[in-house]
C-alpha cells in the first residue's frame, strides 16, 4: 500500500476528477437538493455512508464471487442488486433508531439507490483496481478509500452549491436562468475552478 | 398510440422537460457519434424494459416492485453491454462506465414507475419509444454543439480550416454550460409561448 | 444594521446606499457610490496598464482597448435586450474589461480578448441579475474560460522590451519546467522586465495603486496581507531543496499574485463580509495559489485559486456571520 496512490486517490475523486463537477455522477440530486445547506449536508452524508459501504460490499463480490466463477458479466446486475438491498436496509435502520430524521429524508433517502455516484464508483473501482481479473496489490484499501473520497467530493461540491444558491435566493435573478439554468452555469463556472488542479503530480 | 410516441419528443422531452437522465447525457454528449450510440442502447433498454414491466406489471408485489424494475432494466442493459462490447468496441470504449449506468439513469426507472407499470403493453411500448428518440435528438442536439464549437468538427470531420475551437467546451465545464443555456433558452421559448 | 433583504451585496444595496441602511462595512464609507469606488479603482490600475504598454508595446493597449469596449458593448446590450436600465456608466463593466485585459499575454489574436470579456460580463455577471449578485469575479470567470479554450494563445507570451515578435517564456512557466536559471533579479521581477500578462508584470505600478487604494480606505490589509503571507510562508516552507528552502520573494514578485491580492481577491462583491471570513478567504486563496504552483500542471494558480475562494465565499460568510448589535443571539440561518 503505497502513501502516495492513496495521496493520488483523495486529490483526483476531490478535486481533479470530482465525481459531480467533472464525471456528472450524482446530477439529479446534486441539483435538487443543493437548494438549501442543512438538507444537502444531511444528503452528502448519507451519500458518503452508502458509496463507502457499497465499494466494500460490492469489491467482496466481484473478488470473491464473480471472478471466481466466471460470471463479471452479472457485474451491473449484482451492483446495483447490492446497492438497492444495501440502501434498502439502511432506510430500515435509520427508520427505527430515529423517526424524525427519517421523516427529514423523506423520498431522497431510497433515490440514493440511483444516485449514478454509487453505482458508479463501485463499477470505477472494479475497472480501476483489477487487472485481467485480477486484483492489483492492496486493492480491497483502495477501493474502499475511493468510495470515502468519492463520497467527500460530493460533499464538498453539494456544501459549496447550496452556500451560493441560498445567497442567490435573496437576490432577482433573470427568470429566463432561475432555478436549474443557473445551477448549471454555476457548476460550469466551478468546474472551471477546479480545472486549476489538472496536471497534479505529488 | 402516436400521441404517447410524440409526447417524449417535445413535450415531455426527458432532457430538457423532465431534466431526467442529465448524468449520462453531459458525459456522453462530447461527439455526436457518441451521442447517437448512447441514444440508441438506451433507447434499447427503454422498450425493453417498459414492455416486459407493462407485461408482468400485475405479478409484482408492491413492495419490492423497484428492486424488480431494476432487475428487468439491469437484465437489458447487461445485453447492451455485452452486445456492444462484441460488435463495436469502440464506441464502448467511448462511452466506458456510462453504458453500465443506464441502469440508474433515471429515464428508464422513471417510465417504468410512471408509465409502464400503470398501461398497457403496447403504449408502454410507443412511450419508451418516444421517450429514447426523445433523448437521443436532446444528445444529438447538445453534442452538436460541443462537438462543434469544441472540436470544430461534425461527426468527426473538420468544419473549417483555420477556426480554432473553443477546447472548454468540450470539457465537462463546457457541458454544464451548454445544458444551461440550453435550458435557459427553452425557458424563453416558453414564456413567449404562454404569452 | 441592515438592509430589508439581510444582504449587503445584492443589487438595491449597492445601487441605492442612501436610500437603504447598509450593513456595517469595514471599507464604503458611507456616502461614496459604487461608481465612486469603481472608477477609483481603475484609476488605480492605470499606472500598470501604462507600465504594460511601455513594456510590452503598441499590442499591449490595442488588447486592453478591446477588453474595455466588448465590456461595455456586452453590458448595454444584454441590458437593452432584457429591458432592464442601462448602466455602464458606472465604472464596473469597465472595470472587469480592463482587468480581464491585464491578465492576459500582450500578444493574443485580436478576437480572444473580445470573447473573453464578452464571455466575462455575459455568464460572470449579467446571467446572476446584474452588480452584485454574481458570485465569481467576472473578469476571472473570462480568464479562466480563455485559458481552458485556446491554452496556447494565452501561454505564448511575448519577450519584454523586445520589439520584435519573440515569444519567451515566463520566470514561473520555467521554474515549472526546473528551467529557471536565476537570470532575473529581484529588481528585474519588481519592475516588471520579464514575460508576463499586461497588467500583472510591473509590480512597481501595482503597489502605486494598491497604495492609493488604502489610502482612500478602498480596501482593508485583511485579504491581501493574509493572501500573500499565506502562499509566501507555503512556498517557503516546500522549497526545491527540502524544507524551508523556498524562494518567497520571487513566488511574491512572480506572476499574477500582486494583481491578484490587491485587486481581484478584494472585489467587495464576491469576497466575505466579516474581516474573519476576509482573513480565512486570504488564506485559502493563498494556499491554493501555492499548492498549484508547487505541485500541480499549470505554472500558476492565482485565477484559479480566486475562482474556487469566490465559490466558498457564501459558506464562508454563512459561518462567520456577526451578532447583530444588541440582541444576544447569533442570527438565524435564512
Amino acid at each position: 500500500m503505497n502513501a502516495q496512490q492513496l495521496l493520488t486517490i483523495f486529490i483526483s475523486a476531490v478535486f481533479i476528477y470530482n465525481v459531480i463537477l467533472s464525471r456528472f455522477l450524482g446530477l439529479c440530486s446534486f441539483i435538487a437538493i443543493s437548494k438549501q445547506t442543512k438538507p444537502a449536508l444531511a444528503m452528502s452524508l448519507a451519500v458518503m455512508f452508502v458509496t463507502t459501504m457499497s465499494s466494500i460490499i460490492t469489491w467482496l463480490i466481484y473478488r470473491f464471487l464473480l471472478i471466481p466463477f466466471g460470471l463479471t458479466y452479472l457485474r451491473t446486475i449484482s451492483f446495483i442488486l447490492v446497492i438497492a438491498t444495501f440502501v434498502q436496509f439502511v432506510e430500515m435502520v435509520i427508520r427505527k433508531i430515529s423517526p424524525p430524521m427519517y421523516r427529514f429524508f423523506g423520498i431522497y433517502l431510497p433515490l440514493i439507490t440511483v444516485n449514478c455516484a454509487v453505482l458508479g464508483v463501485a463499477v470505477l473501482n472494479s475497472d480501476m483496481f483489477f487487472v485481467n481479473n485480477q486484483p492489483v496489490a492492496a486493492s480491497f484499501i483502495y477501493s474502499a478509500f475511493q468510495g470515502v473520497c468519492v463520497g467527500l467530493g460530493y460533499t464538498l461540491a453539494m456544501l459549496l452549491m447550496s452556500g451560493i444558491r441560498e445567497r442567490l435566493e435573496l437576490c432577482n435573478v433573470p427568470r429566463a436562468v432561475k432555478e436549474f439554468p443557473l445551477a448549471f452555469i454555476i457548476a460550469s463556472i466551478m468546474s472551471l475552478g477546479f480545472m486549476g488542479f489538472n496536471g497534479f503530480r505529488f | 398510440m402516436i400521441r404517447e410516441f410524440l409526447k417524449g419528443i417535445i413535450k415531455e422531452n426527458p432532457t430538457f422537460v423532465l431534466a431526467l437522465g442529465l448524468c449520462p447525457t453531459l458525459a456522453v454528449s462530447v461527439s455526436v457519434i457518441n451521442g447517437i450510440g448512447m441514444g440508441i442502447a438506451a433507447t434499447f433498454v427503454l422498450l425493453g424494459s417498459n414492455m416486459i414491466i407493462a407485461l408482468i406489471k400485475n405479478g409484482i408485489p408492491d413492495k419490492i416492485r423497484i428492486p424488480c424494475y431494476i432487475v428487468v432494466i439491469a437484465t437489458f442493459v447487461t445485453i447492451t453491454e455485452l452486445t456492444m462490447k462484441a460488435y463495436s468496441p469502440a464506441l464502448n470504449r467511448a462511452l466506458g462506465i456510462y453504458v453500465p449506468l443506464i441502469v440508474v439513469n433515471c429515464i428508464v426507472l422513471g417510465r417504468a414507475e410512471a408509465f409502464a407499470s400503470k398501461s398497457s403493453v403496447m403504449s408502454s411500448f410507443f412511450d419508451g419509444l418516444g421517450m429514447g428518440v426523445g433523448f437521443t435528438l436532446a444528445l444529438i442536439l447538445i453534442s452538436g454543439i460541443r462537438e462543434v464549437l469544441g472540436a470544430g468538427k461534425i461527426m468527426g470531420q473538420t468544419l473549417v480550416k483555420g477556426f480554432d475551437p473553443a477546447f472548454v467546451i468540450g470539457m465537462p465545464s463546457g457541458a454544464l454550460l451548454v445544458i444551461g443555456l440550453l435550458l435557459g433558452f427553452f425557458n424563453i421559448l416558453k414564456s413567449r409561448k404562454r404569452a | 444594521m441592515r438592509c430589508s433583504a439581510g444582504q449587503r451585496k445584492c443589487e438595491v444595496c449597492l445601487t441605492m446606499p442612501n436610500k437603504l441602511t447598509v450593513s456595517v462595512s469595514p471599507h464604503i464609507h458611507k456616502d461614496e457610490s459604487v461608481s465612486l469606488i469603481m472608477w477609483t479603482v481603475v484609476v488605480s490600475l492605470i499606472p500598470a496598464g501604462v507600465a504594460g504598454m511601455v513594456i510590452f508595446g503598441r499590442s499591449a493597449l490595442w488588447v486592453v482597448l478591446l477588453g474595455i469596449i466588448t465590456a461595455l458593448a456586452t453590458e448595454a446590450l444584454i441590458q437593452l435586450v432584457s429591458r432592464r436600465k442601462v448602466t455602464i456608466l458606472d465604472g464596473s463593466a469597465f472595470l472587469t474589461g480592463l482587468l480581464l485585459a491585464y491578465n492576459l499575454p500582450p500578444n493574443v489574436p485580436f478576437w480572444l480578448p473580445i470573447v473573453g470579456s464578452f464571455f466575462a460580463i455575459a455568464i460572470g455577471k449579467q446571467v446572476f441579475g446584474g452588480l452584485g449578485q454574481n458570485i465569481f469575479n467576472p473578469a476571472l470567470v473570462g480568464r479562466v474560460f480563455l485559458m481552458a479554450s485556446w491554452p496556447r494563445y494565452m501561454t505564448t507570451f511575448a519577450k519584454p522590451l523586445d520589439l520584435d515578435a519573440v515569444t519567451s517564456a515566463t520566470p514561473l512557466m520555467l521554474l515549472k519546467e526546473g528551467k529557471w536559471a536565476g537570470t532575473l533579479s529581484y529588481l528585474d521581477l519588481f519592475l516588471g522586465k520579464r514575460g508576463g500578462c499586461i497588467g500583472e508584470v510591473c509590480i512597481l505600478a501595482l503597489l502605486m495603486g494598491a497604495a492609493f487604494l488604502f489610502y482612500k480606505k478602498y480596501i482593508s490589509w485583511h485579504i491581501p496581507a493574509t493572501y500573500i503571507m499565506t502562499a509566501a510562508a507555503c512556498v517557503y516552507v516546500f522549497g526545491p531543496g527540502g524544507l524551508f528552502t523556498g524562494d518567497w520573494l520571487f513566488h511574491v514578485l512572480s506572476g499574477g499574485l500582486i494583481l491578484g491580492a490587491f485587486f481581484m481577491a478584494t472585489d467587495y462583491v464576491t469576497s466575505p463580509l466579516t474581516y474573519k471570513g476576509q482573513i480565512i478567504f486570504g488564506a485559502g486563496c493563498g494556499l491554493l495559489t501555492a499548492i498549484i504552483r508547487l505541485w500541480g500542471g499549470y505554472p500558476e494558480g492565482v485565477s484559479y485559486a480566486i475562482l474556487m475562494m469566490n465559490g466558498a465565499t457564501p459558506i464562508i460568510d454563512r459561518f462567520t456571520r456577526n451578532r447583530i448589535y444588541g440582541s444576544g443571539r447569533q442570527e438565524a440561518a435564512t
